[in-house]
């Protein structure tokens, strides 16, 4: 289970870095989104699988019943993904007002901060 | 079958001995920050009181930091786990003499900021959250600073990431939103790069307390997998850091936003990195950085010749800083590539020196525009004359960042090459010395156009230009410029004359980092 | 979207969620739930009112800038770390308070009052980005 597992964070690990070389902006947030994804997956995959057990101690009990699933990465998973949700609002308003104030959404004419001349700075004065 | 109330034994999963007040500063500057941070929004709307909300918990954290650093370097290292819960299974926060003297440091630099900012943020971009923002991120800071679990540490980053991505949009500018691009993906995925290294090593050892780890990693047989994280962990703080080949993002963005958001940037985010890289190279896998140090080497000579070329080659002032910050990385994460003991605390010295001195640097230059309304170096020039103040803290900072005696920078460099040589890595050495020359050549060109010279571009020697449109007076800049100013370059004046203290901090920070007993005892207590 | 049903049905609608958002968060001491999926059922249940009456009447409905809701869920939730100082334990150490109210003992605990801080936050951050985007729709 974990080695299918691996496999399918190594596609959305490749299918990220894929977007995220990309010059169209949009498609670097897409890159983001799954990267967030996959990083998620990854977790939760090297927290190492377990099926039906939800690691909840019923009541009147101070010990889990049985044996259950690991609920470390389940509560790693839970910040990333609430860490990640945030950033990629934050993401696509930056993108938004990217696109509306410079006109573009290729990054190589996204070129307002880089100096206008290219000339050498003064050797002397 | 199920388990009852006596089969629980509560002293094997929580603290129950008391603990003493004093052990509460190492979540105290935490706290603060947040509890200040929440009031300056709770009060957004009075933009006339926010400063002093700031200032007042700043004041506070400066305290209880230096608390703190009293009491790592009388006790030894100091572990507080959250909710009692023992470690690792609580999230341990652990301050050894490298985080305290950060923390304080970072502190200290954000103090100055805010005083600073009094009279440079307008009011609506005062009312947007400029103070909110800047509390939020020392208290991402501090938190990483001081905090003792892997995962935290990943948290602590993404506060300070969020709150800085605020501050780099403030004022909405076309120009601030190119550069928050550029910013924002390259440290959203540094960020996610260091959370899937984490989930990684979580798979491998089953723990996330850095004592733990530390401990875990040395007992294992199989250190294939330990390289590989070690080297994915690197990519991920040295692209935090900005260090060479992954350095671009820095320069592309930190001249856009506020002079005093840069000087916060530059004074902290970057320090983080290193300071992870420290954290993680040398306490938890020390094997990993044996096995790299050739890599961090080399790159470490990359980024500082990097940074000192690429200052030489700028016509625009903040530019040049930008690679001023990146060169000062590079001689930090040298000192990780030798990695022996005079060498660590000089890494650790130069992380303090770079705080105070960056963030002074970039408050130098809103100094500079404010007198001569420039940027640029073709235009810029006669400042000396109008004010010799200014000028001799200009002298004085920019011969600090470039490492030149009797300033902070020295020592730092002092030790890291003291170490590299010692260490029989002469050619880290040598990076390091000529990275300073030509450090030395861009700052001292730099200060000959800006204060020396009479006037802009083709004035002749001895004649005054005439004065630049948009500039004021030394008159007329207010105390809340010249006071940051003048308490940070007497700070660095200050460890300079008298290094002696500093070093024995930063060598005893080594220590801790290098031999990981004082550290992992303290997590663990009398238990292991 | 707006019909007539719509509108007369999702008052009620988000008073319901609002409840049922405080029922989640006091759940989530014990069992499944807790102030951050609370705190989302009650953005949303925001976000069903403004969608039917309009993004003004949401904020009247909030009384408070969500701003200011987030900051005092930020404010509380440091509050809340703070009692076992007094008790020389470590931070975030849970204390408990039996109190006993119209015949029935109810048990206050820090980490209640934590979540309760964890829910005013996402309640106040996550509306305040869902107004704002909905304004900018209008």
């Amino acid at each position: 289970m974990e080695t299918l597992f691996s496999v399918l964070v190594g596609i959305l690990f490749a299918g990220s870095i894929y977007l995220l070389l990309s010059r169209k902006l949009v498609r670097i947030l897409l890159g983001i989104a799954i990267l967030g994804n996959a990083v998620n997956l990854l977790i939760f995959t090297a927290g190492r699988l377990t099926r039906d057990v939800p690691p909840i101690i019923p009541l009147k009990s101070y010990l889990p019943v049985e044996a259950t699933a690991n609920p470390l990465p389940q509560a790693l998973v839970l910040t990333a993904i609430v860490i990640s949700f945030s950033f990629l609002a934050f993401f696509l308003v930056l993108g938004y007002r990217a696109y509306q104030e410079l006109g573009t959404d290729d990054l190589l004419d996204m070129r307002v901060a880089e100096p206008k001349e290219h000339s050498e700075p003064p050797l002397g004065y | 079958m199920a388990a009852t109330k006596t089969t629980v034994d509560i002293t094997a999963a929580m603290v129950t001995e008391a603990v003493p007040l004093a052990d509460w500063l190492l979540v105290a500057p935490v706290l603060l920050t947040m509890a200040g941070g929440a009031i300056s929004i709770i009060f957004r709307k009075k933009s006339a009181t926010q400063p002093w909300i700031a200032i007042t918990t700043i004041a506070l954290v400066i305290l209880s930091n230096i608390g703190l650093l009293n009491h790592v370097l009388t006790n030894g290292v100091v572990t507080m786990v959250m909710g009692s819960w023992l470690p690792p299974f609580g999230i341990a926060f652990t301050a050894d003499p490298l985080g305290a003297l950060l923390a304080l440091t970072a502190s200290v630099a954000t103090m100055c900021v805010a005083v600073f900012a009094m009279n440079s943020i307008a009011e609506n971009e005062r009312r947007y959250g400029f103070y909110p923002f800047l509390l939020m991120l020392l208290c991402g800071v501090t938190g990483s600073f001081l905090t003792g679990d892997i995962f935290n540490l990943y948290v602590w980053f993404e506060v300070l990431l969020i709150s800085s991505f605020g501050m780099q949009i403030l004022g909405n500018e076309k120009v601030q939103i190119d550069g928050a691009v550029k910013y924002a993906v390259l440290n959203l995925i540094a960020t996610t790069l260091f959370l899937a290294a984490t989930g990684l090593l979580y798979g491998l050892v089953g723990t996330l307390n850095m004592a733990d780890i530390a401990g875990k990693l040395k007992a294992f047989d199989n250190s294939g997998p330990m390289l590989g994280l070690a080297t994915l962990y690197f990519l991920a703080f040295a692209m935090k850091a900005a260090a060479f080949p992954v350095n671009f993002w820095l320069p592309a963005s930190y001249h856009t936003p506020r002079l005093v958001v840069a000087a916060i940037f530059a004074g902290l985010l970057t320090k983080v990195g290193v300071y992870a890289l420290l954290r993680v190279m040398l306490l938890l896998m020390p094997e990993g950085r044996d096995w790299l140090a050739s890599l961090i080497g080399i790159v470490a000579i990359a980024t500082m010749l990097t940074g000192s070329l690429g200052a030489l080659a700028q016509t625009d002032i903040r530019r040049l800083m930008a690679y001023l910050v990146i060169a000062g990385i590079g001689a930090m994460m040298a000192g990780i590539a030798v990695g022996n003991e005079v060498a660590v605390s000089g890494a650790i010295f130069y992380s303090m020196h770079s705080v105070l001195i960056m963030t002074a640097l970039y408050l130098l230059v809103a100094f500079m525009f404010q007198m001569s309304g420039t940027f640029s170096l073709r235009e810029i020039g006669g400042l000396y004359i109008r004010t010799p103040l200014g000028a001799g803290i200009g002298l004085i900072l920019l011969l600090a960042v470039a490492g030149l005696p009797p300033f902070s920078g020295f020592w730092a460099k002092l030790l890291l090459v003291a170490g590299a040589l010692e260490a029989g890595r002469g050619w880290v050495a040598a990076g390091i010395l000529v990275s300073g020359l030509f450090t030395t050549i861009a700052v001292g060109r730099l200060w000959i156009f800006a204060f020396w010279r009479g006037g802009n571009e083709h004035t002749v020697d001895g004649i005054q230009a005439l004065p630049i449109a948009r500039s004021s007076d030394a008159a007329d800049i207010s105390w809340s410029i010249w006071l940051p100013l003048i308490i940070l370059t007497a700070l660095i004046f200050v460890i300079g004359i008298l290094p002696e203290t500093m070093m024995s901090i930063t060598e005893n920070g080594a220590k801790t980092l290098i031999d990981p007993t004082a550290y992992i005892g303290s997590v663990f207590g009398g238990i292991r | 979207m707006n019909t007539l049903i719509f509108r007369t049905v999702a008052p009620y609608l988000s008073a319901l969620m609002m409840l049922f958002s405080v029922f989640v968060l006091l759940r989530g001491h014990n069992e499944p739930g807790g102030g951050f999926i609370g705190g989302l059922i009650a953005v949303s249940a925001f976000a069903i009112y403004g969608i039917a009456c309009g993004v003004s009447a949401v904020r009247r409905a909030m009384k408070f800038h969500p701003m200011s809701i987030a900051a005092s869920g930020l404010l509380l939730a440091v509050v809340s770390v703070l009692p076992s100082l007094f008790f020389s334990q470590p931070a975030m150490t849970s204390q408990w308070l039996a109190l006993p109210f119209l015949g029935t003992v109810i048990d206050l605990s820090t980490p209640l009052f934590f979540d309760i801080g964890v829910y005013l936050v996402v309640v106040g951050a996550i509306s305040s980005i869902a107004l704002s985007l909905e304004e900018r729709a209008d």
